[in-house]
């Protein structure tokens, strides 16, 4: 059973994975790809001023995002909820659809909203709030945008299961024993129901982290992030070598976050 | 249980309203006779007719149904037999969670990594690289929702197959595999979702001759506000929608027949 599953597995995912890791210590061929001599030179390069401000800048903007998902998704995933029983799928149907939609056509959307000559603008204009045109994209804060669209709804589905879990008795004893709306949440509901953050926070930051399509899209192709440097070392500067590298950190990251992320989870768990 | 508090319900509102705004301007506006999103020009199906004289949208969209049907096979018979021989043999929960890891991992990652080996491998770039490289992450998809499946299946059903005289495969075939269809079904679906939307991959590892639909749209999209993009989206959105929404219909439907 395991056999063309697994041949297939070790083939076109393993194999790839450790391309990623050896071509970082090669040096560039000049139309792409990589020879010998063996050289740590890719990897000292990420060490560049430069560099280290695109890693920076990749990891604040899907910090960012993960963070304003949460901050929308878990009112919302408490609200859902709440609903009476047959409406809740329905609700959560309906948070789920548009991630299902085309992702180029979602980053799309925003930019008729958004550019110059888009309908915001327009309504701006419109009302005389401002005369010029306002740049509302091309900028760091429509690439969070962005990603917060795209990824809202992997928030909150993980955040609705973990509420749902809860045990409404739970809420009731706390009330029943004399404690505030507000204690109640603070020490019944957000510490059972932070494992499902931390899921939903890992699904937001992921994808963010090396995106490319949004800082092209959104971003005007202004901000360098850990997507566009990738891209742009295989495809343009054909430097494979480099980019495989800056593939590593990229994975490095994942990494780091998913086993942050099962230690704070064990720890909330814990906690609960 | 409660009701929502009226800030609950007005802060879903705007979640909603966040959500789907921009998707209804641009339906809104793929009916716009001027094609511009600042002056309504009056109600027109013009650009659903340029549209369907799009040649390189039609080509997309041919390319695009080669790739995610056969990605959708492949994936769904790796995917099940995975999930099945995960169960059965894997006790190594690292194991067991690298298959589902190429669903999670950034698409650029898995990227790159097939564009070096299809390089290295002399293998032409075109649409087979594509859809052998989109059957990789559709084929954990099926295989995490396969493995759920298989967690309501009663594995001893199998074995009294066995007991009464059956093979090995006929076993297989007659019991485990229709107690597990709703699961590979919707496993199905969800592959083919996911390679006619995929774009990252594809434009790693597509050859300059066959863009895929989402490469098309990409390159469209790159200049700006184009009006018979409105109209694709519009189509695109309507489509996927119903798919998903029968996915959800049908997997209920077959999650019944299942349970007899």
């Amino acid at each position: 059973m395991l056999g063309p599953g697994g041949l297939y597995f070790a083939v076109f995912f393993v194999v790839p994975l450790v391309l990623v890791v050896g071509y970082a210590f090669l040096t560039p061929s000049r139309f792409g790809g990589a020879q010998r001599p063996v050289t740590l030179d890719s990897i000292t390069r990420l060490g560049e001023p430069v560099y280290r401000g695109v890693i920076t800048t990749s990891i604040t903007l899907a910090l960012a995002a993960t963070i304003i998902a949460l901050v929308i998704g878990y009112p919302a995933a408490l609200a859902i909820s709440k609903l009476p029983q047959r409406w809740r799928t329905v609700a959560l149907v309906a948070i789920v659809l548009p991630f299902w939609t085309n992702f180029l056509i979602r980053m799309y959307a925003w930019i008729v909203l958004l550019n110059n000559e888009g309908l915001i603008n327009r309504l701006l204009r419109g009302m005389s709030i401002v005369d010029e045109p306002v740049a509302l994209m091309n900028n760091r804060p429509a690439i969070v945008l962005g990603f917060v669209y795209a990824y809202l709804p992997l928030m909150i589905l993980p955040l609705y299961a973990a509420i749902e879990r809860l045990d409404p008795q739970l809420a009731e004893a706390a009330t029943n024993l004399g404690a505030s709306p507000i204690t109640r949440f603070r020490t019944v509901t957000l510490p059972l129901t932070a494992q499902g953050a931390l899921t939903g926070a890992l699904f937001v930051f992921i994808p963010s982290l090396a995106n490319f399509i949004v800082p092209e899209l959104l971003g005007g192709g202004k901000t360098a992030t850990l997507g566009t440097l990738v891209r742009d070392q295989y495809l343009k500067a054909r430097d494979w070598p480099f980019g495989a590298s800056v593939t590593m950190v990229v994975l490095v990251i994942v990494g780091g976050v998913v086993v942050l992320q099962g230690r704070l989870s064990k720890r909330a768990g814990a906690a609960a | 249980m409660s009701r929502p508090s009226w800030w609950g319900r007005i802060h879903l509102g705007f979640t909603y309203a966040f959500l789907y705004v921009p998707i209804l301007v641009l339906v809104g506006l793929s009916f716009n006779e001027s094609g511009l999103a600042t002056s309504w020009g009056g109600f027109s199906t013009k650009w659903y007719g340029e549209l369907s004289r799009n040649d390189d949208v039609q080509e997309g969209l041919r390319n695009t149904l080669i790739v995610a049907v056969g990605a959708t096979v492949l994936a769904t018979i790796i995917g099940t037999l995975l999930a099945v021989g995960i169960s059965r043999h894997v006790r190594n929960p690292v194991i067991e969670s690298a298959f589902v890891a190429p669903a999670v991992m950034p698409d650029i990652v898995l990227a790159v990594g097939l564009l070096m080996l299809f390089t290295a491998a002399d293998f032409t770039l075109g649409l087979t690289s594509v859809l052998l490289s989109h059957t990789l992450f559709c084929a954990a998809f099926v295989t995490a929702v396969v493995r759920t499946r298989l967690q309501h299946v009663d594995a001893s059903l199998e074995e009294a197959a066995r007991d009464l005289g059956d093979s090995a495969v006929g076993a297989f075939v007659r019991v485990t595999l229709p107690s597990l269809a709703p699961g590979i079904l919707a496993g199905a679906l969800l592959a083919f979702t996911l390679s006619i939307d995929e774009f990252v991959i594809a434009f790693f590892t597509n050859g300059p001759t066959s863009p895929t639909l989402p490469q098309v749209i990409y390159s469209n999209v790159r200049f700006g506000v184009k009006p018979d993009i409105n109209a694709l989206a519009a189509v695109l959105l309507l489509v996927s929608m119903i798919v998903v929404l029968s996915a959800q219909r049908l997997a209920r439907l077959t999650d019944s027949i299942g349970q007899q």
